[in-house]
């Protein structure tokens, strides 16, 4: 039992970092009908900006906490104009085009950045100076540090804000105003082109903090983590609905723990004929189970309606 | 057939070079014999290793060594088949690139070294043994520890070091004997050196009565092991095996300290780096992995060698100079013995190598491997990688063949 509640420990605080990467996927996927796979890389930079700074900062005497704040400062300033610029030059001249063309700059515009961050910090693994040091805390038989307890909590924190900004705020009413139809919206007197804009300032923030939550759990970054990142956090979006930011959320919480769970017990199921390097498999026949049963994911409704 | 007629020309190369090899020496040799019979014959040595590059410093190591040695030898006087000879360096710098290795091979042969010592990188020393052999050059590799290198049926190719498919026995061994581990947890990168050194260990573990409690993968791009580890900790080892390099190693290290998991970690030479401390934190204090060769302060001519190369070079043997330095002169005591600086003719006399060099004693099994190359343990203590123990796998032979069979 010990080991189970562990596992599904570790499963939430995994999940909780791809729920907040898969908001990103979801918001644009919601509003543009485009897979932005630069999302994950876009992470990957906040993470390695986070990583930096911090890095800079170790020996300066502040406290830990001052230093993470202007990581994330720094980070999120870095992935919001990346993100921004990104959107400009890349997705807004192809609004217009098939679905394809900007699927593939958007492939294209991931590499680009991978790349580039391979120039600015080379393709070395980056370890992050120790600047705190997790305290243990015991639930029933379980061990977790107070980090993962707060990735958690604040990954919570974020996304319930988010919905609630979403719901409740003019430019969140104008974000799903552009999301049902852009032309008409247009025509009620939102700029959709501002609100598309926005839409990447979010989800890149929210990425910077995810990128930051990354370093800080693992301890390391690295020009290519954000390949696996954002291809686990693009299932989960998938997975919960994707279009979807509740989806999102539910939905990277659930890969999360079934990965967890799964490289945990498969090897046992399975009588040791799969080991637990095949987490993934699990993770993605899920996820196919899921598509195959719930085309539109488990909390999405509109997706089939548009395109 | 078609094996037949590559090892044919091969041979006809081989023969083809050794016989122009003689053509081009005697005519120089008699012609310096009649007027002054003590003027000494040259004798070429190639030396190949990154010399540019980001892997330069361990290359110019090994070319420094190379290059004492030969000096060394001539300061002495090396009488070969009753004619005084005179060494000769010729370095080339291959940039650690399997390619350019290839290319500098080629040159080295024809300029007609008579044994070259190199590559580093096993990349390299691969693809360039096949032109060494073609062209029946003996080749002996101070550092390159891929097992395939040895395995390819080369005549020429020898190393001085210990090879991968025989740490995963020494750590074995080291685990059951010495740390006395009775339950032990495997892990692996999926990779083939990671679960080569795994399946390896794993296999020596078990037949000296420990029990394997959990055996788990990973890949070498993750950085999440929270459930692998979990479980690990419900089966309670008391050592966990990492068959994998330091970008793995360091988080898993780390994460295990946070899961309150106390048993012993122990891994290969993937992970006996600087970058593993950085990574893994406080948690790396204890943690133990292999490393092929002894420490060159623990080498049997050691100190003297340190010494002397600090006097020469103005700077600190960085790794493998020793081996570079005993690789030549394991061709001089050949050639020696066989009388003749012809490498047709000295070549079956290395395998025969019984000789004391720097890094102790050198002897080849029949592949062209280090016998009882000595591998040894370090631990990290103070934020520092220390040798612990120095392990001479005695069975190391036919494990290793067992080991590269399943590949």
């Amino acid at each position: 039992m010990d080991i189970f509640l562990q596992q599904l420990i570790n499963g939430l605080v995994l999940g909780s970092i791809y729920a907040l990467v898969a908001l990103g996927y979801t918001m644009v996927y919601g509003i543009l009908g485009l897979i932005n796979f630069a999302h994950g890389d876009i992470v990957m930079v906040g993470a390695l900006v986070a990583l930096t700074v911090v890095g800079l900062l170790a020996g300066s005497g502040l406290p830990p906490i001052v230093i993470l704040l202007i990581a994330l400062a720094a980070a999120a300033l870095v992935c919001v104009s990346i993100g921004v610029t990104v959107e400009r030059v890349a997705y807004r001249p192809l609004r217009r085009a098939p679905r394809l063309a900007p699927l593939i700059t958007a492939i294209g515009v991931s590499i680009l950045i991978q790349y580039s961050a391979a120039l600015v910090w080379g393709k070395q693994y980056i370890s992050m100076p120790a600047i705190i040091t997790p305290s243990e805390i015991r639930i029933g038989g379980a061990q977790l540090t107070d980090l993962q307890l707060y990735i958690f909590l604040l990954a919570c924190g974020v996304m319930a804000a988010l919905l609630w900004f979403i719901k409740s705020t003019r430019i969140g009413r104008a974000m799903r105003a552009t999301e049902q139809n852009p032309d008409i919206a247009g025509l009620m007197g939102v700029d959709t082109n501002r609100v598309i804009a926005f839409t990447f300032v979010l989800g890149s923030a929210v990425g910077a903090l995810a990128g930051l939550m990354v370093v800080l759990y693992y301890g390391l970054g690295h020009y290519f983590m954000g390949f696996m990142l954002g291809l686990k956090a693009f299932t989960a979006a998938v997975l919960g609905g994707i279009g979807n930011v509740a989806g999102a959320m539910l939905g990277g919480l659930l890969l999360g723990v079934i990965e967890s769970i799964a490289s945990g017990y498969i090897g046992d199921w399975t009588g040791g004929l799969l080991g637990s390097n095949y987490r993934d498999v699990f993770a993605f026949l899920v996820l196919v189970l899921v598509l195959v049963l719930k085309p539109s994911g488990l909390m999405g409704q509109r997706v089939s309606e548009r395109t | 057939m078609n094996r037949r007629t590559v090892i044919g020309a091969a041979v006809a190369a081989a023969f083809a070079v050794a016989l122009a090899g003689c053509k081009k020496e005697e005519p120089a040799a008699q012609k310096t014999d009649a007027p002054r019979a003590i003027e000494s014959a040259a004798v070429r040595i190639g030396s190949a290793s990154p010399l540019t590059g980001p892997q330069a410093h361990i290359g110019i190591d090994i070319r420094n060594g190379v290059q004492l040695a030969i000096e060394d030898a001539n300061a002495a006087g090396v009488e070969i088949g009753g004619r005084k000879v005179k060494l000769e360096l010729v370095a080339e710098d291959d940039e650690a690139n399997p390619t350019k290795a290839t290319t500098v091979a080629q040159k080295l042969v024809d300029s007609k070294v008579v044994a070259v010592v190199g590559h580093f990188n096993s990349g390299a020393s691969i693809p360039a043994s096949k032109i060494y052999s073609d062209a029946g050059v003996p080749q002996i590799s101070p550092s390159s520890t891929n097992p395939k290198y040895t395995q390819q049926g080369f005549k020429t190719t020898f190393r001085v070091v210990a090879h991968d498919d025989q740490q995963g026995p020494t750590l074995g061994r080291f685990a059951t004997a010495t740390l006395k581990a009775t339950a032990i947890a495997v892990i692996d990168d999926s990779t083939a050196y990671g679960q080569g050194l795994a399946d390896a260990f794993e296999r020596t573990a078990k037949e000296a009565g420990a029990k394997i409690v959990a055996r788990e993968h990973t890949t070498d791009k993750d950085t999440d092991f929270k459930s692998i580890l979990t479980k690990i900790k419900g089966r309670n080892p008391d050592l966990i095996m990492f068959g994998g390099i330091d970008p793995q190693a360091g988080p898993m290290v780390k994460q295990m300290s946070e899961l309150g998991i106390k048993a012993k970690y122990i891994g290969g030479d993937g992970m006996q780096t600087p970058n593993f401390i950085k990574l893994a934190g406080p948690a790396a204090e204890g943690v133990m992995a292999s490393m092929p060769g002894l420490p060159k302060e623990k080498m049997p001519g050691g100190a003297e060698f340190l010494k002397k190369y600090k006097a020469k070079f103005n700077q600190d043997v960085e790794l493998f100079a020793p081996m570079g330095y005993d690789a030549v002169m394991v061709f001089v005591d050949s050639m020696k013995r066989a009388g003749s600086t012809d490498p047709a003719k000295f070549l079956p006399e290395i395998g025969k190598t019984s000789y004391n060099g720097v890094i102790g004693p050198v002897a080849f099994d029949e592949k062209g491997d280090l016998k009882n190359a000595p591998i040894t343990i370090y631990v990290v203590k103070g934020g520092k990688w220390e040798a612990l123990e120095t392990v001479s796998p005695q069975a190391a032979p036919s494990s290793a063949g067992a080991g590269s069979g399943k590949k």
